[in-house]
């Protein structure tokens, strides 16, 4: 279970932005709407534990996770939150498998090649195992980014605009696949956007206003 | 996935760079190997062959060139002395043991020396076949004359007057080889031994020849041999106490000059020694460019990279290994520089060698000594140092901020 509790976040004092309580069971999909400006990537980071808010609680899988030290944060959130970015920032002098590899040994997991070979396959990118991000294609790179984000299984998967910069035909392919595979990993989904076409796949949305 | 082979791979993800500044830190470092090798391995063979000598006493002069000439057989002699002086200083109580030298014949460039038993308790000489020389006439040459000069006992050369390679032959007697010296490491390995009577029978008959052949020496040369001269001789001390009263009382001899090893070693080191400090510095300044270098690249690499290390910190990286993904990506570049750098060294100092042509100092790559450990050392710091300020950087990233910048 994911909630956050009286949050609330200001940068150097400026207006402050404050979050009205959320709570999310577990294996449950949500849309995250809000315009730009309107705190949305400031909440997936408070979410994501990269930001600690003013004020407030947050607590991932019954961890309040801003109590933890910053190291063991750090460790907690590479094994229980999976994040995709707008863009899919592989490292670009590791190769498509080393880039998972890193995530497993980040997350101090052990190395478990069966479980790449697992993921890049239903993502259908298996055949790119060994080759280096700037030899995929932008789609392909954005299968990786999610393929990277449920690697160690995480309970919470979070993605932030994950269609913006993808034509419809992909941003349709990628929304369901990030959708299959927090039903594959038993993950809970949060997808943060202002795009129009994601709005129908989802029943639960939490607005920003 | 170790942070070493992070480090690596995103190292050699920029090849140029990386070599770019490999071979900066290298060539730093093989300046300071060579210079550190030849400098040790010069002031070894000027201690070993002088380990035993305490004074040597010639004709006034230069008393570097004396030292020089005398022990280790490089420079011209100051001239001669005579031998009555010297036999008398021999006697000298003060004195433990005295080695005549007399120089002044080469065969093919190698020097031949006539001296007597003392010169070879002085250097504990042995011999590897035959015996050591006796009769006038008899020589004992050390190992490396033997294998360059391709001499065996039994053999029979001719000496020329000269202390380098010159057709003046005294063609009338003959040496003949009767022992060949085990090798030493030091000075005799290149030396010919014979009795100091065979060096004088060489320029007794030419003198006697002299009207019809036109010999250069003329008359000097006659005087000479009625009042018996010799070139040099080493001196070993009694006791300790000589060192205040013998040299003094030398210098007073009109003729004679005194010089001490030790001394005009550190005379000559500290003349060699401001070429051998401005290279140092040189060496220094490369390897301080190099390492501002790899500064640089890092710090701008990081700048490029800083979204790949804030992406490191959401798939589970703590600070601290950010920090020591950083730091060894510095490290690398600058311990395989300088390993190559010493590696390097050695391999250059080992072709100067190959191409010295004086045996008598010749340098070489194969010997190792402890100051290259403070060589890796100081590459370490070096490292350390041109990627703290990056690695900093990359422990206190604030993620949040770099990562809503796009």
């Amino acid at each position: 279970m994911i909630s956050i509790k009286s949050v609330a976040h200001s940068y150097n004092n400026n207006q402050q932005l404050s979050f009205k309580d959320w709570q999310i069971n577990d294996g449950e999909q949500w849309l995250l709407l809000g315009e730009s400006g309107s705190g949305k990537t400031t909440l997936l980071h408070i979410l994501t534990g990269i930001l600690k808010p003013q004020h407030g609680e947050v607590s991932v899988s019954d961890t309040s996770i801003y109590n933890l030290s910053s190291k063991n944060l750090d460790q907690f959130r590479g094994r229980n939150i999976g994040i995709i970015f707008q863009r899919p920032h592989l490292i670009k002098s590791l190769t498509i498998a080393e880039n998972l590899l890193l995530a497993q040994s980040f997350a101090q997991l052990p190395e478990d090649h069966r479980r790449i070979d697992e993921v890049l396959e239903s993502l259908d990118i298996l055949h790119k195992k060994n080759a280096y991000p700037n030899e995929l294609s932008q789609g392909q790179l954005q299968r990786v980014s999610i393929a990277r984000a449920v690697i160690n299984k995480p309970a919470l998967l979070i993605a932030d605009e994950p269609t913006s910069s993808l034509d419809d035909k992909n941003a349709e392919s990628v929304l369901q696949l990030l959708i299959q595979q927090s039903g594959l990993n038993k993950a809970t989904l949060i997808v943060a956007t202002h795009d129009k076409r994601v709005k129908d796949a989802f029943t639960n949305t939490y607005n920003l206003v | 996935m170790s942070p070493l082979k992070i480090s690596w791979k995103s190292l050699w993800s920029k090849p140029l760079s990386a070599w770019l500044n490999i071979m900066l830190i290298a060539f730093g470092t093989s300046i300071l190997t060579i210079l550190l090798l030849a400098s040790s391995q010069i002031e070894d063979k000027l201690n070993n062959n002088s380990k035993d000598i305490d004074l040597v006493v010639g004709a006034k002069g230069s008393p570097l060139q004396l030292i020089l000439s005398s022990i280790y057989y490089i420079d011209f002699p100051t001239g001669n002395i005579p031998l009555k002086e010297a036999n008398e200083l021999s006697k000298n109580p003060f004195v433990k043991r005295a080695t005549p030298l007399a120089l002044g014949d080469n065969y093919n460039g190698v020097r031949i020396v006539g001296t007597d038993s003392n010169f070879v308790s002085l250097y504990s000489l042995k011999t590897q076949s035959g015996k050591f020389w006796k009769a006038d006439l008899e020589a004992t040459i050390g190992s490396i004359v033997a294998k360059e000069q391709n001499l065996k006992v039994g053999d029979t050369f001719y000496g020329a007057h000269g202390l380098t390679e010159n057709k003046d032959q005294h063609k009338d007697h003959k040496y003949k080889v009767v022992g060949i010296l085990a090798p030493q490491g030091n000075v005799t390995d290149n030396l010919i031994l014979t009795n100091i009577a065979s060096i004088w029978k060489m320029h007794e008959e030419p003198h006697e020849q002299k009207e019809d052949e036109e010999h250069d020496h003329g008359k000097e040369e006659a005087v000479e041999i009625q009042n018996r001269e010799i070139t040099s001789l080493l001196i070993q001390y009694r006791s300790p106490m000589s060192v205040a009263m013998f040299p003094r009382m030398v210098n007073q001899m009109t003729s004679l000059q005194s010089a001490s090893p030790a001394m005009e070693s550190t005379r000559l080191f500290s003349l060699i020694g401001v070429g051998v400090d401005t290279l140092q510095w040189f060496a220094v300044l490369i390897m301080l460019i190099a390492a501002i270098s790899v500064f640089v690249n890092l710090y701008n690499s990081l700048k490029e990279r800083n979204y790949d290390l804030a992406v490191m910190r959401t798939l589970g990286a703590s600070r601290s290994k950010l920090f020591v993904i950083v730091i060894l990506e510095g490290l690398i570049v600058t311990i395989a520089g300088t390993i190559i750098g010493i590696a390097l060294g050695h391999f250059v100092l080992e072709l100067i060698g190959n191409y010295q042509e004086s045996s008598q100092a010749k340098l070489s790559g194969s010997i190792f000594i402890t100051s290259e450990f403070y060589l890796l050392l100081a590459g370490l710091g070096i490292g350390i140092f041109a990627s703290i300020i990056p690695a900093i950087q990359a422990y206190s990233s604030n993620i949040s901020k770099i990562l809503a910048k796009n």
